[in-house]
């Protein structure tokens, strides 16, 4: 695995030190003021890109532990700018607490100890009764249904989805699972990027204004098949055949597409341009991982029903 | 060692409630500013003190009730040393000019942060102000008083709860104000809870 890895991790930074490069270039060619600020943030990300691929592969390179805790980590993160713009109140407290320091951390403990029965049903079985039950000890019926609904769904996409990513660690396909986990976020960040850039060259009908005012069908459909080919061309990286591997990618494409719009459509709910700030550029953790929240679980239960002995 | 601790107090703070800072109306300024901001957890003091640079925090009183802070040698160490809090009554005897050590630091060129709600309250709303805010303006009134919007830590720490939900707060500095000539006690009282009511609005999608 060390040897493919490493390709595909030289790969990436070579991919990284093209971008700087193309972005240093704009930056100097940039003059007025629409366009300068379009390159600032275009520089901010791939600032960003360079941390977070550093952390990332920092972590594969550590070993299956230092996955498993930062993806707890983000969760949290995640949760945490979930809960920092959904309104609670002073009944859902308790359920709060719970949450950031019961459920996630003994999901993700069910996880490194890979236990599987349990981690699959902890928090859609146990922790979505029991957060509710307590809920109902302060007395305050006020939106009780709506509440609870915030609460175990903050849970589902913040948590449970997004632990669906290092869960792959867990699959014996004959292929090193941790490889997997690269896969899928190669493909769903590419996927972003390539529709981010194509949608920048060439988008002009905006797809959902309503939802995501800067995504068009050209960036959609453009960075959609990009990153479908690029997770073909990775086959040697998964227990896929080329043909499984185009369509595993489609499945993680279209999946990542929806993530990324219902994220959006919570966040203008919620009247907010972005969940967070802390990845200058793009917002917050759960800006970047809202592909994932429903890429994860799909790709986690294809490859386990279809790949695993 | 306490130096340290009021490191690790900004850190922990940092940590568990984000505690960042949106300067809105002004910019961080080591010159003497009274901030005043609206009171709703126990997490207030320290996190508006975590969200100021550190050359302006360590400058800068905030004024904790002695009712509560005073009560055990805990209370007092992370009151007096951690946050270097000023402990006042907030029921004074007759005679005592209860704003007297603020008066003091002020003086002396330093800010002070107060609450001006007394108490903190129980709901979203910001209670009335007390008149405390209104004399040290009247006494400085060539010093700017800096309105602080603190969202959120209802939340994280609400009322008769031990339990800290580590939600991201910011601390949401306006625009200055001092007091207008002829400007009466309730008039200003009114104009300052405003400016903290009006940094409540459109937070989130600035």
């Amino acid at each position: 695995m060390t040897s493919l890895f490493s390709i595909v991790l030289a790969a990436i930074l070579g991919l990284l030190a093209v971008a700087s490069t193309i972005g240093f270039i704009l930056q100097r060619r940039a003059t007025e003021p629409g366009s300068v600020a379009t390159v600032q943030n275009l520089n901010a990300r791939i600032r960003s890109w360079w941390i977070m691929v550093a952390v990332f592969g920092g972590a594969i390179l550590l070993g299956d532990t230092a996955v498993v805790i930062l993806f707890a980590f983000l969760s949290f993160m995640a949760l945490r700018e979930f809960w920092t713009l959904t309104p609670s109140r002073r009944g859902d407290h308790l359920a709060l607490f719970l949450s950031f320091f019961v459920v996630l951390p003994l999901h993700y403990v069910l996880l490194g100890t890979l236990w599987y029965g349990l981690f699959s049903i902890f928090i859609p079985v146990y922790a979505f009764l029991i957060l509710p039950a307590v809920a109902t000890l302060t007395g305050d019926v006020n939106e009780f249904l709506a509440r609870t609904a915030r609460v175990q769904w903050g849970l589902m996409l913040t948590v449970y989805s997004i632990s669906h990513a290092p869960a792959l660690l867990m699959l014996e396909t004959g292929t090193p699972p941790a490889l997997l986990l690269v896969y899928l976020v190669i493909v769903v960040q590419l996927s972003d990027v390539f529709q981010y850039v194509w949608g920048k060259l060439l988008g002009k009908h905006r797809f959902s204004p309503n939802i995501s005012p800067s995504k068009t069908l050209e960036g959609l459909i453009g960075g959609g098949a990009s990153a479908i080919l690029v997770g073909t061309l990775l086959y040697r990286l998964t227990p896929f055949s080329p043909l499984q591997a185009a369509a595993v990618s489609t499945v993680i494409v279209v999946a990542g597409f929806f993530g990324g719009f219902v994220l959006s459509a919570i966040k203008r709910d919620l009247n907010a341009k972005d969940w967070g700030y802390v990845i200058e550029g793009h917002g917050g953790v759960l800006d970047r991982l809202d592909s994932i929240t429903f890429a994860a679980p799909l790709f986690f239960h294809i490859v386990r029903y279809w790949f695993t002995a | 060692m306490t130096a340290l601790v009021r490191r690790l107090l900004v850190l922990f703070v940092r940590i568990m409630v984000g505690a960042r800072s949106e300067w809105r109306g002004c910019t961080p300024d080591t010159r003497r500013r009274i901030y005043f901001a609206n009171h709703n957890s126990h997490v207030d003091t320290v996190a508006v003190m975590a969200a100021l640079p550190y050359q302006v925090r360590r400058l800068t009183h905030p004024v904790a009730a002695r009712d509560y802070w005073g009560t055990s040698a805990f209370r007092r160490f992370i009151a007096e040393k951690g946050l270097r809090a000023v402990l006042i009554d907030r029921k004074p005897l007759p005679d005592s000019n209860p704003l007297e050590p603020l008066e003091r630091l002020l003086e002396e060129g330093r800010s002070i942060l107060i609450f001006p709600e007394g108490t903190r309250s129980s709901t979203d709303e910001i209670a009335p102000f007390r008149s405390g805010i209104y004399r040290l303006a009247c006494r400085f009134p060539d010093v700017d008083l800096v309105p602080i919007h603190l969202d959120n830590l209802q939340r994280i720490l609400p009322k008769g709860s031990m339990l800290i939900v580590p939600i991201t707060c910011t601390a949401r500095f306006g625009k200055p104000l001092r007091v207008e000539p002829g400007e009466g006690k309730d008039a200003f009282l009114a104009r300052a809870r405003a400016a903290i009511i009006e940094l409540a609005d459109g937070g989130r999608t600035a």
